[in-house]
Protein backbone atom coordinates (compact mmCIF):
# COMPACT_ATOMS: atom_id res chain seq x y z
CA UNK A 1 0.00 0.00 0.00
CA UNK A 2 2.67 2.30 1.10
CA UNK A 3 4.69 1.55 -2.54
CA UNK A 4 1.19 2.63 -4.58
CA UNK A 5 1.38 5.54 -2.78
CA UNK A 6 4.86 6.12 -3.28
CA UNK A 7 4.87 5.59 -6.51
CA UNK A 8 2.18 7.73 -7.16
CA UNK A 9 4.06 10.80 -5.17
CA UNK A 10 6.97 9.91 -8.18
CA UNK A 11 4.94 10.38 -10.75
CA UNK A 12 2.96 13.19 -9.88
CA UNK A 13 6.06 15.00 -8.85
CA UNK A 14 7.62 13.77 -12.36
CA UNK A 15 4.70 15.55 -13.88
CA UNK A 16 4.90 18.77 -12.44
CA UNK A 17 8.23 18.60 -13.25
CA UNK A 18 8.31 18.32 -16.73
CA UNK A 19 5.06 20.17 -17.52
CA UNK A 20 6.69 23.49 -18.72
CA UNK A 21 8.46 21.40 -21.56
CA UNK A 22 5.09 20.43 -23.02
CA UNK A 23 2.96 23.11 -22.36
CA UNK A 24 5.45 25.96 -24.25
CA UNK A 25 4.84 23.93 -27.57
CA UNK A 26 2.85 26.27 -30.19
CA UNK A 27 0.98 25.30 -32.20
CA UNK A 28 2.73 25.34 -35.91
CA UNK A 29 5.83 24.66 -34.12
CA UNK A 30 5.89 21.16 -33.01
CA UNK A 31 9.67 20.82 -31.66
CA UNK A 32 12.48 23.01 -30.55
CA UNK A 33 16.02 22.13 -28.71
CA UNK A 34 19.48 22.71 -28.54
CA UNK A 35 21.04 20.40 -30.40
CA UNK A 36 24.97 21.68 -29.98
CA UNK A 37 26.62 24.55 -28.17
CA UNK A 38 25.56 26.96 -30.81
CA UNK A 39 22.61 25.26 -32.41
CA UNK A 40 18.85 25.32 -32.12
CA UNK A 41 16.74 22.75 -34.33
CA UNK A 42 13.02 23.96 -34.70
CA UNK A 43 10.73 21.35 -36.35
CA UNK A 44 7.20 22.23 -38.04
CA UNK A 45 3.87 20.50 -38.12
CA UNK A 46 4.26 20.62 -42.13
CA UNK A 47 6.34 21.98 -44.59
CA UNK A 48 7.21 25.70 -43.82
CA UNK A 49 8.14 27.77 -46.42
CA UNK A 50 11.53 27.34 -47.06
CA UNK A 51 12.10 30.89 -48.10
CA UNK A 52 11.35 32.45 -44.92
CA UNK A 53 12.56 29.56 -42.97
CA UNK A 54 16.08 30.01 -44.46
CA UNK A 55 16.24 33.91 -44.04
CA UNK A 56 18.28 34.90 -41.16
CA UNK A 57 17.09 38.06 -40.68
CA UNK A 58 13.87 36.91 -40.06
CA UNK A 59 14.90 35.66 -36.85
CA UNK A 60 15.39 37.53 -33.68
CA UNK A 61 16.57 35.40 -30.81
CA UNK A 62 17.56 36.32 -27.62
CA UNK A 63 17.99 35.23 -23.57
CA UNK A 64 15.15 35.77 -21.42
CA UNK A 65 16.92 37.51 -19.08
CA UNK A 66 18.58 40.10 -21.30
CA UNK A 67 15.72 40.85 -24.29
CA UNK A 68 17.91 43.74 -25.00
CA UNK A 69 21.45 41.65 -26.45
CA UNK A 70 20.16 39.94 -29.47
CA UNK A 71 22.08 36.73 -30.67
CA UNK A 72 23.68 36.96 -34.14
CA UNK A 73 22.76 34.04 -36.33
CA UNK A 74 25.62 32.53 -38.79
CA UNK A 75 23.11 30.71 -40.34
CA UNK A 76 19.62 28.63 -40.94
CA UNK A 77 19.44 25.39 -42.58
CA UNK A 78 16.28 23.96 -43.50
CA UNK A 79 15.77 20.62 -44.01
CA UNK A 80 15.02 18.91 -47.19
CA UNK A 81 11.35 17.87 -46.54
CA UNK A 82 11.14 21.64 -45.03
CA UNK A 83 9.58 20.33 -41.37
CA UNK A 84 12.89 21.59 -39.67
CA UNK A 85 15.76 24.41 -39.67
CA UNK A 86 19.04 24.07 -37.88
CA UNK A 87 19.79 27.67 -37.03
CA UNK A 88 23.57 27.99 -36.20
CA UNK A 89 25.04 31.02 -34.04
CA UNK A 90 28.21 33.20 -34.07
CA UNK A 91 28.96 32.33 -30.82
CA UNK A 92 28.41 29.75 -28.56
CA UNK A 93 25.25 29.62 -26.34
CA UNK A 94 24.67 29.61 -22.50
CA UNK A 95 21.85 26.71 -22.75
CA UNK A 96 21.26 27.19 -19.09
CA UNK A 97 19.14 29.81 -19.72
CA UNK A 98 16.25 30.29 -21.28
CA UNK A 99 16.23 31.95 -25.23
CA UNK A 100 13.36 33.13 -26.99
CA UNK A 101 13.08 32.64 -30.84
CA UNK A 102 10.82 34.85 -33.28
CA UNK A 103 10.47 34.44 -36.31
CA UNK A 104 8.16 37.14 -39.16
CA UNK A 105 6.01 35.94 -40.87
CA UNK A 106 6.36 32.39 -41.03
CA UNK A 107 2.53 31.80 -40.40
CA UNK A 108 -0.61 33.90 -40.71
CA UNK A 109 0.67 35.66 -37.99
CA UNK A 110 2.84 38.69 -38.30
CA UNK A 111 5.11 36.90 -35.93
CA UNK A 112 5.96 33.12 -34.54
CA UNK A 113 7.43 33.43 -30.56
CA UNK A 114 8.51 30.50 -28.70
CA UNK A 115 10.77 29.67 -25.98
CA UNK A 116 14.20 27.13 -26.32
CA UNK A 117 15.10 25.83 -22.72
CA UNK A 118 16.58 22.53 -21.71
CA UNK A 119 13.78 20.62 -19.80
CA UNK A 120 14.08 21.80 -16.05
CA UNK A 121 14.55 18.20 -14.73
CA UNK A 122 17.45 17.88 -16.86
CA UNK A 123 18.68 21.39 -15.20
CA UNK A 124 18.20 19.86 -11.87
CA UNK A 125 19.80 16.89 -12.69
CA UNK A 126 22.68 19.00 -14.24
CA UNK A 127 23.14 20.74 -10.54
CA UNK A 128 23.53 17.29 -9.18
CA UNK A 129 25.71 16.23 -11.54
CA UNK A 130 27.88 18.96 -11.05
CA UNK A 131 27.97 18.50 -7.20
CA UNK A 132 28.89 15.27 -7.24
CA UNK A 133 31.61 15.16 -9.97
CA UNK A 134 32.90 18.12 -12.35
CA UNK A 135 32.66 19.83 -9.01
CA UNK A 136 33.41 17.30 -6.36
CA UNK A 137 33.57 19.07 -2.72
CA UNK A 138 36.83 17.44 -1.77
CA UNK A 139 38.65 17.01 -5.41
CA UNK A 140 38.25 20.03 -6.74
CA UNK A 141 36.69 22.28 -4.17
CA UNK A 142 38.94 20.62 -1.47
CA UNK A 143 36.81 20.77 1.52
CA UNK A 144 35.77 18.35 4.10
CA UNK A 145 39.90 17.23 3.89
CA UNK A 146 40.09 16.40 7.92
CA UNK A 147 37.47 14.10 8.10
CA UNK A 148 38.27 12.74 4.20
CA UNK A 149 41.74 12.05 5.54
CA UNK A 150 40.61 10.65 9.05
CA UNK A 151 38.47 8.01 8.02
CA UNK A 152 39.65 7.01 4.60
CA UNK A 153 40.99 3.95 5.88
CA UNK A 154 38.29 0.89 5.84
CA UNK A 155 35.60 0.56 2.90
CA UNK A 156 33.18 0.24 5.72
CA UNK A 157 33.25 3.05 7.98
CA UNK A 158 33.76 5.41 4.77
CA UNK A 159 30.47 3.94 3.53
CA UNK A 160 28.94 4.83 6.89
CA UNK A 161 30.79 8.47 7.02
CA UNK A 162 29.19 9.35 3.75
CA UNK A 163 25.86 8.12 4.20
CA UNK A 164 25.52 10.24 7.86
CA UNK A 165 27.00 12.94 5.48
CA UNK A 166 24.58 12.87 3.27
CA UNK A 167 21.21 12.77 5.72
CA UNK A 168 23.14 15.57 7.83
CA UNK A 169 23.43 17.88 4.59
CA UNK A 170 20.15 17.26 2.82
CA UNK A 171 18.17 18.22 6.56
CA UNK A 172 20.62 21.06 7.52
CA UNK A 173 20.69 22.63 3.47
CA UNK A 174 16.57 22.22 3.68
CA UNK A 175 16.90 24.04 7.38
CA UNK A 176 18.98 26.84 6.16
CA UNK A 177 16.86 27.30 2.69
CA UNK A 178 14.05 28.44 4.92
CA UNK A 179 15.71 30.21 7.20
CA UNK A 180 17.42 32.10 4.80
CA UNK A 181 14.39 32.96 2.65
CA UNK A 182 11.82 33.64 4.54
CA UNK A 183 13.84 35.31 7.70
CA UNK A 184 17.55 36.26 6.82
CA UNK A 185 16.37 37.93 3.80
CA UNK A 186 13.33 39.42 4.49
CA UNK A 187 14.77 41.25 7.43
CA UNK A 188 17.97 42.08 5.75
CA UNK A 189 19.75 39.85 8.05
CA UNK A 190 22.31 38.43 5.50
CA UNK A 191 25.24 39.07 7.53
CA UNK A 192 24.38 36.59 10.42
CA UNK A 193 24.22 33.76 7.78
CA UNK A 194 26.96 32.55 9.21
CA UNK A 195 25.80 32.43 12.73
CA UNK A 196 22.31 31.07 11.82
CA UNK A 197 23.81 28.54 9.81
CA UNK A 198 25.93 26.67 11.59
CA UNK A 199 23.52 27.02 14.42
CA UNK A 200 21.38 25.10 12.18
CA UNK A 201 24.04 22.49 11.24
CA UNK A 202 24.67 21.74 14.84
CA UNK A 203 20.83 21.97 15.62
CA UNK A 204 20.39 19.29 12.77
CA UNK A 205 23.72 17.00 14.14
CA UNK A 206 21.90 16.78 17.54
CA UNK A 207 18.09 15.95 16.15
CA UNK A 208 19.27 13.16 14.03
CA UNK A 209 21.48 12.03 16.83
CA UNK A 210 19.02 11.69 19.20
CA UNK A 211 16.34 10.67 16.90
CA UNK A 212 18.54 8.20 15.70
CA UNK A 213 19.61 6.72 19.19
CA UNK A 214 15.30 5.94 20.04
CA UNK A 215 14.13 4.61 16.46
CA UNK A 216 17.08 2.60 15.26
CA UNK A 217 19.63 1.84 18.03
CA UNK A 218 21.12 -0.66 15.26
CA UNK A 219 21.66 1.97 13.00
CA UNK A 220 22.60 4.18 15.93
CA UNK A 221 25.24 1.92 16.91
CA UNK A 222 27.09 1.35 13.59
CA UNK A 223 26.77 5.65 12.50
CA UNK A 224 26.26 7.14 15.71
CA UNK A 225 30.12 7.71 16.16
CA UNK A 226 30.95 9.63 13.19
CA UNK A 227 27.80 12.00 13.93
CA UNK A 228 29.87 14.37 16.87
CA UNK A 229 32.67 14.51 13.60
CA UNK A 230 29.82 15.95 11.12
CA UNK A 231 29.82 19.38 13.24
CA UNK A 232 33.49 20.73 12.66
CA UNK A 233 33.53 19.97 9.22
CA UNK A 234 33.85 22.70 6.58
CA UNK A 235 31.51 20.66 3.60
CA UNK A 236 28.08 20.89 5.79
CA UNK A 237 28.58 24.35 6.53
CA UNK A 238 29.39 25.23 2.68
CA UNK A 239 26.06 24.01 1.12
CA UNK A 240 24.09 26.21 3.30
CA UNK A 241 26.83 29.20 1.81
CA UNK A 242 26.89 28.46 -1.43
CA UNK A 243 23.00 27.98 -1.40
CA UNK A 244 22.88 31.76 -0.11
CA UNK A 245 25.36 32.96 -2.27
CA UNK A 246 23.05 31.97 -5.52
CA UNK A 247 20.07 32.37 -4.60
CA UNK A 248 18.99 28.80 -5.24
CA UNK A 249 15.24 27.46 -5.33
CA UNK A 250 14.38 24.61 -3.21
CA UNK A 251 14.45 21.61 -5.55
CA UNK A 252 17.88 22.89 -6.74
CA UNK A 253 19.11 23.26 -3.21
CA UNK A 254 18.12 20.38 -2.32
CA UNK A 255 19.94 19.07 -5.79
CA UNK A 256 23.16 21.08 -4.72
CA UNK A 257 22.89 18.90 -0.74
CA UNK A 258 22.22 15.57 -2.59
CA UNK A 259 24.87 15.89 -4.68
CA UNK A 260 27.58 17.20 -3.12
CA UNK A 261 26.30 14.48 -0.19
CA UNK A 262 27.19 11.90 -2.92
CA UNK A 263 30.05 13.24 -3.83
CA UNK A 264 31.75 13.36 -0.57
CA UNK A 265 30.35 9.37 -0.49
CA UNK A 266 32.12 8.52 -3.51
CA UNK A 267 35.31 10.11 -2.80
CA UNK A 268 35.67 8.02 0.84
CA UNK A 269 34.89 5.37 -1.19
CA UNK A 270 37.27 5.61 -3.95
CA UNK A 271 39.56 6.67 -1.14
CA UNK A 272 39.23 3.93 1.12
CA UNK A 273 39.44 1.35 -1.76
CA UNK A 274 42.75 3.11 -2.43
CA UNK A 275 43.94 2.98 1.20
CA UNK A 276 43.24 -0.96 2.31
CA UNK A 277 45.31 -1.80 -1.16
CA UNK A 278 48.23 0.52 0.13
CA UNK A 279 48.47 -0.83 3.45
CA UNK A 280 50.13 -4.12 1.49
CA UNK A 281 52.61 -1.93 -1.02
CA UNK A 282 55.74 -0.86 0.56
CA UNK A 283 55.73 2.79 0.71
CA UNK A 284 59.19 4.93 2.13
CA UNK A 285 59.13 5.55 5.67
CA UNK A 286 59.20 9.17 4.98
CA UNK A 287 56.38 8.84 3.29
CA UNK A 288 54.12 6.12 5.76
CA UNK A 289 51.09 7.80 6.79
CA UNK A 290 49.35 11.27 5.80
CA UNK A 291 51.71 12.22 2.85
CA UNK A 292 50.87 9.07 0.96
CA UNK A 293 47.52 10.14 1.05
CA UNK A 294 47.76 13.18 0.09
CA UNK A 295 49.62 12.39 -2.76
CA UNK A 296 47.05 9.49 -3.50
CA UNK A 297 44.24 12.45 -3.16
CA UNK A 298 46.07 14.36 -5.52
CA UNK A 299 45.83 11.58 -8.68
CA UNK A 300 42.06 12.01 -7.92
CA UNK A 301 41.88 15.35 -7.92
CA UNK A 302 44.15 14.70 -11.35
CA UNK A 303 41.58 12.33 -12.41
CA UNK A 304 38.39 14.22 -11.67
CA UNK A 305 39.79 17.22 -13.79
CA UNK A 306 38.79 15.19 -17.11
CA UNK A 307 34.88 15.42 -16.09
CA UNK A 308 35.04 19.33 -16.33
CA UNK A 309 32.64 20.35 -19.34
CA UNK A 310 31.30 17.50 -19.07
CA UNK A 311 27.58 18.01 -20.17
CA UNK A 312 24.43 15.28 -20.16
CA UNK A 313 21.76 17.90 -21.50
CA UNK B 1 48.72 29.65 40.14
CA UNK B 2 52.67 30.87 38.70
CA UNK B 3 53.96 31.52 35.54
CA UNK B 4 55.49 28.18 34.69
CA UNK B 5 54.38 28.95 30.78
CA UNK B 6 57.09 31.38 29.45
CA UNK B 7 55.53 33.09 26.49
CA UNK B 8 58.75 31.75 24.07
CA UNK B 9 57.38 28.38 24.77
CA UNK B 10 54.11 29.10 24.13
CA UNK B 11 54.73 30.78 21.06
CA UNK B 12 57.25 28.50 19.88
CA UNK B 13 54.62 25.21 20.50
CA UNK B 14 52.25 27.00 17.89
CA UNK B 15 54.73 27.46 15.39
CA UNK B 16 57.32 24.08 15.66
CA UNK B 17 56.44 21.39 17.79
CA UNK B 18 52.18 21.65 17.31
CA UNK B 19 52.30 23.49 13.67
CA UNK B 20 48.73 23.56 13.07
CA UNK B 21 49.01 22.45 9.70
CA UNK B 22 52.53 20.31 8.81
CA UNK B 23 52.03 18.98 12.64
CA UNK B 24 48.70 18.22 13.37
CA UNK B 25 46.96 17.90 9.83
CA UNK B 26 44.47 19.92 10.71
CA UNK B 27 42.57 22.65 8.98
CA UNK B 28 43.90 21.54 5.67
CA UNK B 29 41.25 22.67 3.39
CA UNK B 30 42.30 26.34 2.44
CA UNK B 31 46.20 25.35 2.94
CA UNK B 32 45.22 22.48 -0.48
CA UNK B 33 42.69 24.95 -2.33
CA UNK B 34 44.29 29.00 -1.84
CA UNK B 35 47.68 28.29 -1.68
CA UNK B 36 48.81 29.13 -4.76
CA UNK B 37 50.48 32.26 -3.90
CA UNK B 38 52.16 33.60 -1.02
CA UNK B 39 49.73 36.89 -0.75
CA UNK B 40 46.58 34.57 -0.23
CA UNK B 41 48.34 32.37 1.98
CA UNK B 42 49.22 35.51 4.06
CA UNK B 43 45.88 36.87 3.54
CA UNK B 44 44.18 33.74 5.33
CA UNK B 45 46.28 33.17 7.85
CA UNK B 46 45.69 37.17 9.11
CA UNK B 47 42.13 36.32 9.10
CA UNK B 48 42.66 32.83 11.10
CA UNK B 49 45.26 34.52 13.40
CA UNK B 50 42.50 37.36 14.55
CA UNK B 51 39.69 34.59 14.96
CA UNK B 52 41.76 32.52 16.99
CA UNK B 53 43.21 35.18 18.78
CA UNK B 54 40.07 37.01 19.72
CA UNK B 55 38.01 33.50 20.25
CA UNK B 56 40.73 32.34 22.86
CA UNK B 57 40.65 35.47 24.56
CA UNK B 58 37.09 35.71 24.58
CA UNK B 59 36.42 31.97 25.73
CA UNK B 60 39.27 32.79 28.46
CA UNK B 61 37.47 35.60 29.91
CA UNK B 62 34.35 33.98 30.24
CA UNK B 63 35.13 30.46 31.21
CA UNK B 64 33.81 30.64 34.67
CA UNK B 65 30.07 31.91 32.91
CA UNK B 66 30.07 28.90 31.08
CA UNK B 67 28.56 25.95 31.80
CA UNK B 68 30.44 22.63 31.13
CA UNK B 69 27.71 21.10 29.27
CA UNK B 70 27.22 23.70 26.68
CA UNK B 71 30.76 24.58 26.37
CA UNK B 72 30.53 23.55 23.00
CA UNK B 73 28.11 25.54 21.13
CA UNK B 74 29.33 28.59 22.86
CA UNK B 75 32.54 27.58 21.22
CA UNK B 76 30.97 27.41 17.61
CA UNK B 77 29.10 30.70 18.24
CA UNK B 78 31.71 32.77 19.45
CA UNK B 79 34.17 31.55 16.27
CA UNK B 80 31.25 32.36 14.40
CA UNK B 81 30.40 35.43 15.61
CA UNK B 82 34.53 36.53 15.08
CA UNK B 83 34.64 34.55 11.84
CA UNK B 84 31.43 37.27 11.08
CA UNK B 85 33.67 40.38 12.07
CA UNK B 86 36.56 39.14 10.08
CA UNK B 87 34.73 38.46 7.06
CA UNK B 88 32.69 41.94 6.54
CA UNK B 89 35.95 43.34 7.60
CA UNK B 90 37.54 41.97 4.90
CA UNK B 91 34.84 42.17 2.21
CA UNK B 92 35.08 45.78 3.21
CA UNK B 93 38.59 46.83 2.97
CA UNK B 94 40.10 44.68 0.88
CA UNK B 95 37.74 43.34 -1.76
CA UNK B 96 39.75 42.59 -4.32
CA UNK B 97 41.98 39.68 -2.07
CA UNK B 98 38.53 38.91 -0.08
CA UNK B 99 37.11 37.43 -4.19
CA UNK B 100 40.20 35.52 -4.50
CA UNK B 101 39.51 33.81 -1.13
CA UNK B 102 36.11 32.92 -1.53
CA UNK B 103 34.12 31.07 0.49
CA UNK B 104 37.18 29.94 2.80
CA UNK B 105 36.93 32.96 5.03
CA UNK B 106 33.76 31.79 5.71
CA UNK B 107 34.73 28.72 6.40
CA UNK B 108 36.58 29.54 9.15
CA UNK B 109 34.45 28.84 11.31
CA UNK B 110 34.42 24.87 10.81
CA UNK B 111 38.13 24.95 11.42
CA UNK B 112 38.99 22.26 13.95
CA UNK B 113 42.19 23.58 15.06
CA UNK B 114 40.11 27.07 16.51
CA UNK B 115 37.62 24.36 18.50
CA UNK B 116 40.32 22.26 19.60
CA UNK B 117 42.56 25.08 20.80
CA UNK B 118 39.36 26.71 23.24
CA UNK B 119 38.39 23.06 24.70
CA UNK B 120 42.59 21.91 25.21
CA UNK B 121 43.80 25.34 26.74
CA UNK B 122 41.75 28.63 26.54
CA UNK B 123 39.00 27.41 28.58
CA UNK B 124 41.02 25.92 31.30
CA UNK B 125 44.06 28.79 31.28
CA UNK B 126 44.55 32.37 32.12
CA UNK B 127 43.72 35.25 30.01
CA UNK B 128 47.57 35.91 29.09
CA UNK B 129 48.29 32.21 28.45
CA UNK B 130 45.79 31.55 26.22
CA UNK B 131 46.35 34.84 24.18
CA UNK B 132 50.00 33.71 24.11
CA UNK B 133 48.68 30.31 23.24
CA UNK B 134 46.42 31.31 20.45
CA UNK B 135 49.39 34.29 18.85
CA UNK B 136 51.78 30.59 18.19
CA UNK B 137 48.79 28.81 16.84
CA UNK B 138 47.59 32.04 14.17
CA UNK B 139 51.71 32.50 13.50
CA UNK B 140 51.84 28.54 13.31
CA UNK B 141 49.13 28.82 11.03
CA UNK B 142 50.17 31.74 8.76
CA UNK B 143 53.79 30.06 8.36
CA UNK B 144 52.59 26.96 6.98
CA UNK B 145 50.55 28.73 4.52
CA UNK B 146 53.05 30.70 3.56
CA UNK B 147 55.73 28.37 3.54
CA UNK B 148 53.11 26.36 1.02
CA UNK B 149 52.72 29.07 -0.98
CA UNK B 150 55.90 30.88 -1.80
CA UNK B 151 56.91 26.80 -2.81
CA UNK B 152 54.10 27.02 -5.54
CA UNK B 153 54.21 30.31 -6.43
CA UNK B 154 58.20 29.62 -7.00
CA UNK B 155 58.26 26.26 -8.50
CA UNK B 156 54.56 27.18 -10.58
CA UNK B 157 54.76 30.42 -11.96
CA UNK B 158 58.68 31.77 -10.91
CA UNK B 159 58.04 34.50 -8.72
CA UNK B 160 57.77 35.44 -4.95
CA UNK B 161 55.09 37.88 -4.09
CA UNK B 162 54.31 38.71 -7.78
CA UNK B 163 58.12 39.90 -8.53
CA UNK B 164 59.65 37.64 -10.61
CA UNK B 165 62.49 35.66 -9.11
CA UNK B 166 63.57 33.21 -11.34
CA UNK B 167 62.70 34.39 -14.98
CA UNK B 168 61.11 31.38 -16.21
CA UNK B 169 58.41 28.54 -15.07
CA UNK B 170 59.88 25.57 -14.01
CA UNK B 171 56.26 23.49 -13.30
CA UNK B 172 53.57 24.71 -14.49
CA UNK B 173 52.42 22.13 -12.53
CA UNK B 174 52.01 23.69 -9.39
CA UNK B 175 50.38 26.24 -10.29
CA UNK B 176 46.97 23.76 -10.70
CA UNK B 177 44.86 23.32 -8.55
CA UNK B 178 45.03 19.66 -8.11
CA UNK B 179 48.75 20.35 -7.22
CA UNK B 180 48.19 21.37 -3.69
CA UNK B 181 47.54 17.67 -2.69
CA UNK B 182 50.89 17.30 -3.94
CA UNK B 183 52.69 20.13 -2.80
CA UNK B 184 51.32 19.18 1.04
CA UNK B 185 51.90 15.38 0.93
CA UNK B 186 55.68 16.30 -0.26
CA UNK B 187 56.34 18.74 2.76
CA UNK B 188 55.05 16.67 5.12
CA UNK B 189 57.12 13.65 4.06
CA UNK B 190 60.11 16.34 3.58
CA UNK B 191 59.51 17.22 7.14
CA UNK B 192 59.28 13.24 8.48
CA UNK B 193 62.55 12.69 6.40
CA UNK B 194 64.64 15.49 8.41
CA UNK B 195 62.88 14.07 11.89
CA UNK B 196 64.23 10.33 10.69
CA UNK B 197 67.59 11.72 9.71
CA UNK B 198 67.88 13.96 13.45
CA UNK B 199 67.62 10.75 15.12
CA UNK B 200 69.69 8.83 13.73
CA UNK B 201 72.27 11.17 14.04
CA UNK B 202 71.67 11.72 17.63
CA UNK B 203 71.22 7.97 17.93
CA UNK B 204 74.96 7.35 16.33
CA UNK B 205 76.73 9.98 18.33
CA UNK B 206 74.73 8.66 21.77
Amino acid sequence: MNMKRLRQLVLFSLAVLLLPGWLQAADFITGQSFSGDNEITVTFAGPANTEVAGDITKYTIYEEADPDIRLALASAKVADDAKSVALTFADPLNTTQTHVVSIAGLTGEAITTFTVAKPYFGYLLSIMISALLIQNFVFTKYLGLCVFFGTSKKKSTAKGMGVVFTLVMVISAAMSWFFFQFILVPYNLGFLQIVVFIGLVSLTVQAVDTILRKVNPVLFNSFGVYLVLVIANCIVIAVPLILANNNYNFLETMMLALGAGGGFLLALYLMSSVAERLELAKIPPSFKGLPMAFIVAGQFAMAFLGFSGLQLF
Amino acid sequence: MTNDKSISELLSRGILSENPIFKLALSMCPAVGISTTVMNGVMLGIAVFFVQVFSSVTISLFKNVIHPRIRIPSYTLTIATWVTVIDLVLAAYMPGAYAKMGIFVKLIVAFAIITMRLEMFACKEKVSDSFWDAVGMGLGFMVGMVVIGAFRELFGSGMILGYDVLGYKPLLFFILPSAGFFVVGLMMAFFNWIEVVYKQKKGAKA
